[in-house]
């Protein structure tokens, strides 16, 4: 079969304008589902951190926008594997402006807790006990203060907006952590402290740091189990599921990548099969020369099936080309909405099963014409005309 | 003079196939289109419809959210007493001071339930936004009784008419079904407002104030007037704005949908080219005789073009059939103002769909055009001599 490669070749080059174009739209359509495959792998495939597969979130069972009592926190703290407990509440606020580049994660936490949790935090030992001894002093993650042009030492003004209040912070910290790409932490406490007395209670979420990470399901159904008739009632997942839920409260992105992926596979299915039709159309005539010169029927489909799978999978790379830059641009877009976006590219098992699509769609789409073409009797495609 | 557009029709039928695949490949991409715009516009129609631009609504200062935001009833007293609010047959002022809360409702398949919007209001709440019942009763002052949205009843097992659902401090019994047309307090549980209150540990710090102005220009004029006396400290937003705001969160879904769309337009076109050229190559001999007969370079030129128009317009309509199921289905998106989910219908109207049959056509446009320049460039003797 391979020395009939270069004939399979060559058959593609007849008609060049149509090839050309039957590889361009097959790049174009594989490019945007090698994205959205990567997407896909990126939100429900990727794997935890270490961090993230050792820290379990704790909240109210309802929603993040309520807090839960502050007795929680000593509670889940006796849970047997917890290592550390650090309670964590989202600031919201604005700094600056309303503008996008300007938005980030500002969580209020407990300093000494919150830094046992974040077991790959990297950060010098003196800007950890800045962080801890000062009540006005904030962290900031690296890609963070390289955005905004944080220094240690700088004032950050936050506006509040679901606490009524203004925080005025300095840079004690610049940190370095994986799981935590674009936040900005500061000290529970100095916000309390300008709270009125009845708002104070500021528990929204626990972070919950296991032993180890056999122990983290267990951590978690004890939580909830311990909660269940309190008011409120708690739900504990891991750090990635809960990362994972905000993805899945903007709408049913699952259902959604499945159905244009599903979309685009069958369009290239028709464009692929429209194209080898025309092209073997052409050639029925060029079947019964082969023929006579004692080329089989088996021998004839295999070419053409050849032909097309050659075709769609050098679409299928040319997309997968287009679509690794293309991941690096969404990536930078996205990345601040969904963090699990960060880094998005094009891996070998999503480059795999694009190009195992491509060939799918090649061998499917001249399957039909090639076996009808193979089939024609001699007398009759040496007779055939256009 | 123009070849008549029955030729070009004939020739679309007699190659049947290649049409039909080639139109439906234009007809994916514009479904695809017709989808997330339907969506997008389904969402928007269920929050434009419920503000009425006659209601303002009163948040703590630098608020942008019922849930996040808290109004005394100190500051309610001072603000329903402002001139520009109208007054029912009883004289009283038509102002209500809500509270609002989230619950979690449980649904077969989905153990964790999902978040629904429980809205605590006065008799001129209700009043105030004109809804029908679909179902039973309002529910009483002092009673520990709930009003569902349509779309809740539809969907939530508990929340039918004589059950009881739970949350706050205890059991809530389910009195009325209330229709809100297309509108996002069809996803809301309703109930007396002191009684929510008390449950939920807030007896005089509430969350926000609606009121109805006497016309527009009162309705205009009193967010000003709020916000500039000094007693309140609030943040005063017209029921419209409040709702415009909300639709920002179809924006990752139409972000996505647009992006993919964009892609696998540029990929038909390539298909339509395809499909041109094909025509253009076999039917070199018709187009010498089409010559031959008189018809200059331009008729066959334009007549190639609108046969490729024909195409996509073809696959168009397909895409509008298609989807126009889609009207039926409700879907469910929730957004980070309520951090709850917000039920609607898909929207393909006329707008959606011309839209659609628009980018169709554009596609047939682009991928047409190349093709049709070469069938008019053909040379008469040449064109004869091809096979």
């Amino acid at each position: 079969m391979l020395r009939y490669l270069p004939l399979a070749f060559k058959n593609s080059l007849r008609n060049r304008r149509r090839t050309a174009l039957t590889i361009s739209s097959i790049a174009v359509s594989l490019c945007l589902l090698g994205v959205l495959i990567a997407i896909y792998h990126a939100l429900y495939y990727s794997e935890a951190t270490p961090g993230q597969a050792l820290r379990l979130v704790v909240r109210h069972r309802v929603s993040l926008a309520q807090a839960f009592p502050s007795a929680y926190e000593a509670k889940i703290r006796r849970i047997p594997g917890v290592k550390a407990v650090s309670v964590q509440n989202w600031f919201g606020g604005t700094y600056k402006d309303q503008q996008p580049v300007n938005f980030f994660a500002r969580f209020g936490v407990d300093p000494a807790e919150f830094l046992k949790t974040r077991v790959q935090m990297e950060m010098p030992e003196d800007q950890r006990k800045a962080f801890v001894a000062e009540r006005t002093a904030c962290i900031v993650s690296r890609d963070l203060a390289e955005r905004l042009h944080f220094h240690l030492g700088d004032r950050i003004t936050l506006d509040g907006d679901i606490y009524p209040v203004k925080l005025e912070l300095i840079v004690r910290g610049i940190f370095d952590d994986p799981d935590a790409r674009d936040s900005l932490f500061f000290n529970m406490e100095y916000l309390r402290e300008l709270l009125p007395v009845g708002r104070r209670n500021l528990d929204s979420t626990a972070v919950v740091l296991a032993e180890s990470t056999d122990e983290v399901p267990r951590i978690a159904k004890a939580i909830d189990d311990m909660f269940a008739n309190a008011n409120p009632p708690t739900k504990t997942e891991s750090e990635q599921q809960f990362a994972l839920s905000f993805v899945s409260f903007l709408g049913n992105i699952k259902l959604f990548l499945i159905s244009i992926c599903a979309a685009v596979t069958f369009t290239i299915l028709l464009v692929s099969g429209n194209t080898m039709a025309m092209s073997v159309r052409e050639r029925i005539k060029e079947v019964g020369v082969l023929k006579t010169l004692g080329f089989t029927n088996q021998l004839i489909l295999n070419i053409i099936i050849a032909e097309a799978i050659t075709i769609a999978l050098f679409g299928g790379v040319i997309g997968l080309l287009f679509a690794e830059v293309l991941t690096a641009g969404l990536s930078k877009a996205a990345e601040l909405y969904m963090p699990q976006l960060h880094g998005l590219t094009i891996q070998p098992a999503t480059a795999l099963i694009a190009l195992s699509i491509a060939a799918f769609i090649g061998f499917v789409s001249s399957f039909v014409p090639a076996w009808n073409a193979a089939r024609t009797n001699i007398l009759d495609s040496l007779r055939f005309s256009g | 003079m123009a070849i008549p557009i029955s030729y070009n029709i004939r020739n679309l039928i007699v190659r049947k196939t290649t049409t039909l695949m080639t139109a439906a490949g234009i007809a994916i991409t514009v479904a695809v289109l017709l989808t997330v715009l339907g969506l997008v516009a389904g969402l928007t129609t269920a929050f434009k419809t419920s503000g009425d631009p006659l209601h303002v609504l009163v948040l703590r200062k630098g608020g942008n959210a019922e849930l996040t935001s808290l109004l005394t009833q100190e500051q309610f007293q001072i603000v329903k007493n402002f001139p520009g609010i109208a007054k029912d047959a009883h004289g009283q002022p038509l102002a209500s001071l809500e509270v609002v809360s989230i619950i979690n409702l449980a649904q077969p398949g989905n153990p964790d339930g999902s978040n629904v919007t429980l809205r605590g209001l006065s008799q001129a709440g209700i009043a105030m936004r004109h809804l029908k019942l679909a179902a039973g009763r309002w529910f009483l002052p002092g009673h520990r009784e709930v009003v569902v949205g349509k779309a809740i009843a539809e969907k939530y097992a508990a929340a039918q008419l004589g059950k009881q659902l739970r949350f706050g401090k205890g059991y809530w019994t389910v009195v009325g079904v209330m229709d809100g047309g297309s509108s996002a307090f069809n996803s809301e549980v309703w109930a007396d407002g002191p009684e929510v209150a008390a449950d939920f540990n807030r007896p005089t710090t509430y969350s926000s104030a609606l009121l109805q102005a006497t016309d527009e220009i009162a309705a205009a004029a009193l967010p000003n007037a709020l916000q500039s006396d000094r007693r309140l400290n609030v943040t005063v937003l017209s029921e419209q704005q409040y709702y415009d705001a909300q639709t920002v969160s179809a924006a990752p879904i139409k972000f996505l949908g647009l992006f993919c769309c964009i892609i696998m337009g540029v990929g038909s076109c390539f298909a339509a080219m395809n499909t041109m050229y094909a025509a253009v190559a076999r039917r070199a001999r018709e187009i010498g005789t089409l010559r031959v007969l008189g018809f200059t370079r331009k008729s066959i030129l334009f007549s190639f073009f609108v046969e490729s128009l024909l195409l996509s317009l073809v696959g168009g309509a397909l895409a509008c059939l298609a989807t126009f199921p889609l009207n039926h289905v409700n879907a469910a998106l929730g957004n980070f103002v309520t951090f709850s989910e917000t039920d609607f219908h898909f929207r393909i109207g006329p707008a959606v769909m011309l839209t659609g049959l628009l980018v169709s056509l554009l596609l047939g446009a682009l991928g047409g055009l190349l093709p049709a320049w070469q069938a008019g460039k053909k040379e008469i003797l040449s064109a004869l001599r091809e096979i």
